[in-house]
């Protein structure tokens, strides 16, 4: 029997650091040979909460301003989340974040997200807020409007500006038609902004005449409005679950399953046929449900969705989807099946959610064996760059392994 | 190695972590099967138990620390640090190693 001598360490006593953290995301990179090909990331975060400070200064109203400083941000927390996503210190990102070192210039959320990016083998990320996926149920309207204009300028000025890597799809304050008009207004064409994003927990109908200007001008740019999903533990639906488990789960499906029947119902697809959505982190499962829902009842009362010349299936699969949380547990025929019904060669597009408890690896993806390679690169990266019309483009470190193979 | 503590081995691309839980050792390969996380690099942690009274009605949750869990920092899949079974599907497990104690020294056969 031989000896060997390994390398041996106390995970106890490390320093937190994302790149050792996902160590094995870098081999399964590396392995999968990520660098022949770009993978764009549609959903991952930052937390804004770390730089609130900055965002405040940036609030024009000048009351506002202060009613953010001194209820430190408290009054953007008007909504009954709750929740546990760190699972008490199970997922150790959450507690460790603050402390990990990472270049602070041009801006630390820069170096952090870089870091990740480079982990995982993704080459551009689309990166959306954290704790403002909830700023839609604030009641008072001017506050969602300047947070939302204050946070947007903040993001553009501090991250997007500085990195080509890093895009976005900015926030619309939907409870003010006119000021999200505005901001589409303002903000397309600038450097890093690919589409605009309407979080799905709020509850006034994406189907008011207030907004129709507002997806006109969105199709006109020929640019996309994607629909993040979240949890409203307060929601009277959620109120009765108990268990974070149990709101995340259905929550996060339920925001976007009620937006999208409203979208189709009322034929908005009909009616802006070149406005192009994006469903965002509600996993996969209820596309295959609600497109089977909806074909039935309205084979059956058609006569209420009178613009509707297709089903509502044949919409929703014209319309694109994000992966994550992809369910995948002992259920690949399923999956598959979910798969042919949503168009994903065309219509699926790669998010990892980075850092949120729930991330999916790009593996998650690549390593599905009923996709054909070239089926793993268009969900990866292709049908985004497509989308978004983004530049091909490979990362420095994707390059350098691409190199070195060469040698 | 004193009890509580956790140790990775890393030889090439072979990783395996080290427990030392009331006394015995327990090694597994450091690869968490749901996406390949670094399974033992994260927190041990008592299984959580429901207790319910004798009418079956909930009255609170415990930990129960003899059977502590190993819990993969990446997504918080769950493993039995005696057996190394993943705790919601035993069907499911880490890669196991013996370990050996000799003369003052910890041994894993790989």
């Amino acid at each position: 029997m031989d000896n060997m001598q390994p390398v041996v360490s106390d995970p106890t006593r490390e320093t937190f650091d994302t790149r050792s953290l996902l160590a094995h995301a870098q081999q399964q990179a590396e392995d999968r040979k990520y660098e022949d090909f770009m993978i764009i990331d549609v959903d991952a975060h930052h937390y804004e909460s770390s730089s609130y400070k900055d965002i405040w200064d940036m609030i024009e109203d000048p009351v506002l301003r202060d009613q953010f400083k001194y209820t430190k941000g408290a009054t953007l927390q008007q909504r009954s989340t709750g929740g546990y996503q760190e699972m008490a210190g199970r997922i150790t990102r959450y507690a460790h974040r603050s402390t990990e070192q990472a270049p602070g210039a041009p801006h630390r959320d820069i170096g952090l997200t870089r870091k990740w990016m480079d982990s995982m083998g993704v080459d551009v990320a689309c990166i959306f807020p954290t704790p403002m996926l909830g700023l839609g149920l604030n009641p008072i309207v001017e506050v969602e409007v300047q947070y939302a204009k204050a946070y947007n300028k903040w993001l553009y000025e501090h991250i997007l500006a500085h990195d080509s890597r890093l895009v976005s799809m900015l926030y619309l304050p939907m409870n003010d038609p006119d000021a999200a008009l505005k901001m589409v207004e303002e903000y397309s064409g600038r450097k890093g902004v690919i589409g605009f994003l309407v979080t799905t927990v709020r509850y006034k109908g994406l189907y008011d005449n207030s907004y129709m200007k507002l997806y006109r001008a969105l199709e006109e740019r020929g640019l996309p409005l994607s629909f993040h999903a979240a949890t409203n533990w307060g929601d009277q639906s959620m109120h009765i679950t108990n268990r974070f488990l149990a709101t995340h789960a259905l929550g996060f499906t339920w925001f976007n399953i009620v937006h999208m029947t409203n979208w189709v119902v009322n034929g908005i697809p009909e009616r802006f046929p070149g406005l192009k959505s994006i469903w965002i982190e509600s996993g996969l499962a209820w596309v295959p449900f609600l497109m089977q829902r909806l074909d039935n009842e309205y084979m059956m009362r058609s006569s209420e969705a009178p613009s509707l010349k297709r089903l509502p299936s044949d919409y929703m699969r014209e319309m694109f989807y994000t992966t994550q949380p992809m369910e995948m547990v002992n259920n690949q025929t399923m999956l598959q099946e979910t798969f042919k019904m949503m168009n994903a060669e065309t219509q699926l597009l790669y998010s990892s959610d980075y850092p949120h408890w729930d991330m999916d690896l790009p593996s998650t993806i690549y390593d599905l064996p009923f996709l054909s390679q070239q089926a793993k690169r268009n969900i990866l990266g292709e049908n985004a760059r497509k989308l978004f019309n983004l530049d091909y483009y490979i990362s420095d470190e994707k390059k350098a392994r691409l190199a070195a193979r060469k040698a | 190695m004193k009890d509580g503590d956790i140790r990775i081995l890393r030889q090439d691309r072979l990783e395996i972590g080290v427990y030392r839980h009331q006394g015995a050792f327990y090694a597994y390969r450091n690869h968490c099967l749901h996406q390949g996380g670094p399974a033992c690099e994260g927190v041990v942690k008592g299984k959580v138990v429901d207790i319910f009274g004798s009418d079956r009605s909930f009255l609170a949750q415990t930990y129960d620390h003899d059977d502590p869990h190993i819990v993969c920092p990446w997504h918080g899949w769950e493993y039995k640090l005696k057996t190394g079974e993943c705790a919601p599907d035993p069907r499911l497990k880490l890669k196991k190693y013996n370990v050996v104690t000799r003369e003052g020294g910890i041994y894993v056969d790989v």
